[in-house]
């Protein structure tokens, strides 16, 4: 049995835990929820020793009657990948790039002596099994795997010893709705069969509601509340609780509009990418977007959903026109879009993205960020500092703000002045790719929010790109499923969301955890 | 596997026909007739135009490219100027001091940076991390004919381990490695420093890699964790930086084989410069191009037998 007994965590004086009291009795799945630096994987990484440097802990980490706090680094060598193993949040990067997954999966029983090395390939090839790779070879590196089966190595290796805790960071953040619900089933199946218990970090509340048998819910380093899974989800007693809650079923007010003209068109669109090296030639060119049709009107939120690699990315940078197109036409106001149109045009149709911290020179201040796409224009507005100033405030930040760098400012805050520099140029269409996706519960809630007041007072169309079913059915009109390179459904969010006609929009609505609680 | 290798050698051709044709034409605007320049400032146009005859520099420019393209590939490199013996002989006998003495320094620099890296990305911000550091600051910013002379001082001229110059021939193996091996430490020294931080530099990068974490949490203990995981993803940038110091020793020795007095292709090259022999700075500068494109080569192949994800490109 785990306990984490008034676990106090400050790292070079800064408190990052507070009296953290949590049992994980064996065998029980306990899920730790709370949004990003809560202090979620600090309380795992205490139980594992793995700590940052510059870290002191107070109170009591125990296995059994150990407290793994005061244990030797040679014990907890001992204990790590044997007694509790662990998983992280980014498969695409866990694994060692030059190591087959055999080797990886072997290893962890090399290191811990418990078998020779052809007994631990063995039983590496039986793990490997059990985790549903059992037909992909030992040999194959990390490279040739998707996300998901990169999970399913990580798992193998951490179960490789039958631990009695496996701990599992945000497992599933990384992965697309349908493979999550296999990685999840796999956890859940796994935990049952060993008898081992789970320790389940997660943002999401619905994953946590339909696996955990005791929640806790985390903030600011303490736990706020724990329980049952289904009473602390049903009675919601502690108000952060509650407003995690309805932050995450969160649909924005949006006045009902009437369809009007379209501003953007895309006819057939077309993109190809050279295919596979075969010898000296190539194979034939992959389809990334294979004749998608849509048109977006005045003042509409089009959804776009697939999963990642269904060519989403693609069709995207195609209608900003920064990628050529090899078939069909796109066309902005009636003006065709590719990598050659005017600037004027250029200028109706911008974009925000998942990390706004990424798209910002972090060298320059918030009044240039916000200024720049005025260089679409013949000549920056007299005025530019005053609509710069106003734009900051349509976004819910102040005219002070100018004079700021975007390290000052949370994640939420920076996607609000990525809104202020998508917006300056007064657009027709907002792209939001994946705009949300990076944000916690509360933060996004407030962005959808200012998205559906901004779209009502400028006229604005959204295309609303993203994986995230939820969000999409909260704030579209319509929607399409991209699957392939096609669009295989397309219809008013409602009525695909309700009556979905295509299998895979029905496997993908299936597959998204639902935060299903009596209310 | 295969196709990578094809491809790499079809790059490796084409870049040596390119650089024959760069190298004989930058040769044919430098000002300078190596037939006047032998024969003195008195030579009647007779005597130079004889001479010219004789040393091949009468055909039109492309009948010459193709000759001396097509000697080179059946191993006649042409006559010196100069010294009036074939150039694959002059350069054959200054290969054997050069090549010996630019593969011990860089087994050298290895061998002392790979441990020294290593270990100071594993105390990061401690004593001997520091140590180390400022030791390759040291090595990097003072230069190698300086330690040249203090090798000498110390062990050739105090202590009278090693001579101080010259070069005694392979006739007897050991005193020739003997006569390498304080110029072979000289170019080493600062090589290694280069070298030593790169390889941290590269060790600490890997070391913040998630996969690190990965291993840790399997029961690694540190050490083990850079010995197993670590240390290979960390090669490709040292890969790099010995691929570069290769070449760069080839060829790049001038200065400390005039220090110690050796044969080498170093002073070759400058000799032929100064003299006009054409034939054998072209001849010396093409060897030089492929041996930096041949190490550049297996630098290629290394990569690959380090990172699988490069074997399917």
């Amino acid at each position: 049995m785990i306990r984490f007994d008034d676990l106090s965590l400050a790292i070079h004086g800064t408190p990052i835990l507070r009296g953290v009291t949590l049992e994980i009795p064996a065998g029980r799945i306990v899920g730790l929820v709370g949004e990003s630096g809560s202090g979620k994987s600090m309380t795992a990484l205490s139980l594992m020793g793995l700590l940052p440097d510059g870290a002191e802990t107070a109170g009591a980490a125990c296995l059994d009657a150990e407290n793994l706090l005061q244990a030797t680094e040679a014990r907890m060598c001992g204990i790590r990948g044997n007694e509790i193993g662990m998983i992280f949040q980014e498969p695409m990067t866990a694994l060692n790039p030059v190591q087959t997954i055999g080797d990886q999966v072997a290893e962890t029983l090399l290191i811990h002596n418990a078998a020779g090395r052809a007994e631990a390939r063995a039983i590496a090839r039986d793990r490997l099994d059990r985790v549903g790779l059992s037909h992909i070879g030992m040999d194959r590196f990390p490279h040739e795997l998707s996300g998901g089966q990169r999970q399913r190595v990580c798992i193998a290796a951490a179960i490789a010893l039958h631990p009695r805790l496996l701990i599992a960071d945000e497992p599933t953040t990384a992965l697309d709705v349908t493979t999550q619900a296999q990685i999840l089933d796999l956890l859940k199946g796994i935990v049952a069969e060993e008898n081992m218990a789970l320790l389940l970090i997660t943002h999401d509340l619905a994953v946590v509601s339909g696996m955990a048998d005791a929640v806790a819910v985390m903030k600011d380093g303490e736990i706020v509340e724990q329980g049952p899974t289904a009473e602390v989800l049903t009675a919601r007693r502690h108000p952060y609780t509650r407003a995690l809650f309805e932050a995450s079923s969160h649909a924005p007010d949006r006045d009902g509009r009437d369809p009007q003209a379209p501003v953007l068109e895309v006819e057939n669109v077309l993109r190809l990418y050279p295919g596979p090296r075969k010898g000296f030639t190539r194979g034939d060119p992959v389809r990334a977007v294979d004749g998608v049709s849509f048109a977006l009107r005045r003042g509409e939120s089009l959804g776009l959903v697939g999963e990642s690699g269904c060519g989403k990315s693609t069709l995207t940078r195609a209608v900003l026109g920064l990628d050529p197109v090899q078939g069909g036409r796109i066309a902005l106001n009636g003006g065709a879009v590719d990598v050659h149109m005017p600037k004027a045009r250029r200028a109706a149709i911008q974009v925000v993205f998942q990390d706004p911290y990424g798209s910002f020179n972090p060298r320059w201040r918030v009044d240039r960020i916000v200024a720049e796409p005025f260089h679409l224009f013949e000549t920056r507005p007299p005025d530019w500092r005053a609509q710069v100033a106003a734009m900051l405030e349509a976004v819910g930040l102040s005219a002070s703000d100018m004079e700021k760098y975007p390290h000052e400012f949370s994640g939420g805050q920076r996607q609000r002045i990525a809104i202020a520099r998508a917006l300056v140029t007064k657009p027709d269409v907002l792209v939001l790719d994946e705009a949300v996706s990076a944000l916690d519960v509360r933060v996004r809630a407030q962005i959808l929010d200012l998205l559906a007041d901004l779209q009502g007072r400028f006229h604005l169309s959204y295309l609303f790109i993203s994986h995230d079913l939820t969000v999409v059915r909260a704030i579209t009109d319509r929607v399409m499923v991209m699957r392939a390179g096609k669009i295989v459904e397309e219809g008013a969010t409602d009525a695909v969301f309700n009556a979905p006609s295509h299998p895979y929009t029905r496997a993908l609505l299936e597959a998204a955890p639902v935060l299903e609680v009596a209310s | 596997m295969l196709r990578y290798l094809l491809g790499r050698l079809l790059s490796l051709s084409l870049s040596l026909a390119a650089a024959s044709l760069v190298i004989f034409l930058v040769i044919e605007v430098i000002p300078g007739d190596p037939a006047s320049y032998m024969l003195g400032l008195n030579a009647t146009e007779e005597t130079v135009a004889a001479l010219r005859a004789d040393l091949g520099l009468d055909g039109t420019r492309t009948e010459r490219y193709f000759d001396w393209v097509g000697g080179m590939l059946t191993g006649d490199f042409g006559t010196s100027y100069t010294y009036r013996v074939p150039v694959a002989e002059l350069v054959a006998d200054r290969l054997w001091v050069s090549l010996p003495l630019a593969a011990i320094a860089l087994l050298l620099s290895t061998a002392l940076a790979f441990p020294l890296g290593t270990l100071a990305a594993a105390t990061r911000g401690r004593v001997t991390d520091y140590g180390i550091m400022g030791a390759t600051q040291l090595g990097i910013a003072v230069p190698n004919f300086w330690f040249a002379m203090l090798l000498v001082l110390v062990f050739a001229i105090t202590l009278q381990w090693f001579s101080a110059g010259g070069f005694p021939g392979w006739s007897d193996p050991l005193a020739a490695l003997k006569a390498l091996t304080l110029p072979a430490v000289a170019l080493a020294l600062p090589q290694a420093s280069i070298l030593a931080r790169v390889m941290r530099s590269a060790l600490l990068d890997t070391l913040g890699q998630d996969y690190i974490r990965t291993a840790r949490a399997k029961g690694l203990s540190r050490r083990q964790a850079v010995l197993r995981h670590a240390l290979r993803n960390a090669l490709i940038p040292a890969l790099t930086i010995i691929g570069l110091q290769f070449s760069f020793l080839l060829a790049g020795a001038i200065i400390i084989e005039n220090v110690f007095f050796l044969p080498g292709l170093g002073r070759l090259i400058f000799q032929g410069i100064t003299q006009r022999d054409l034939i054998v700075v072209e001849s010396v500068t093409m060897l030089l191009v492929f041996a930096v494109i041949l190490v550049t080569f297996l630098v290629d192949i290394a990569y690959a037998a380090v990172d699988p994800r490069l074997r399917t490109r």
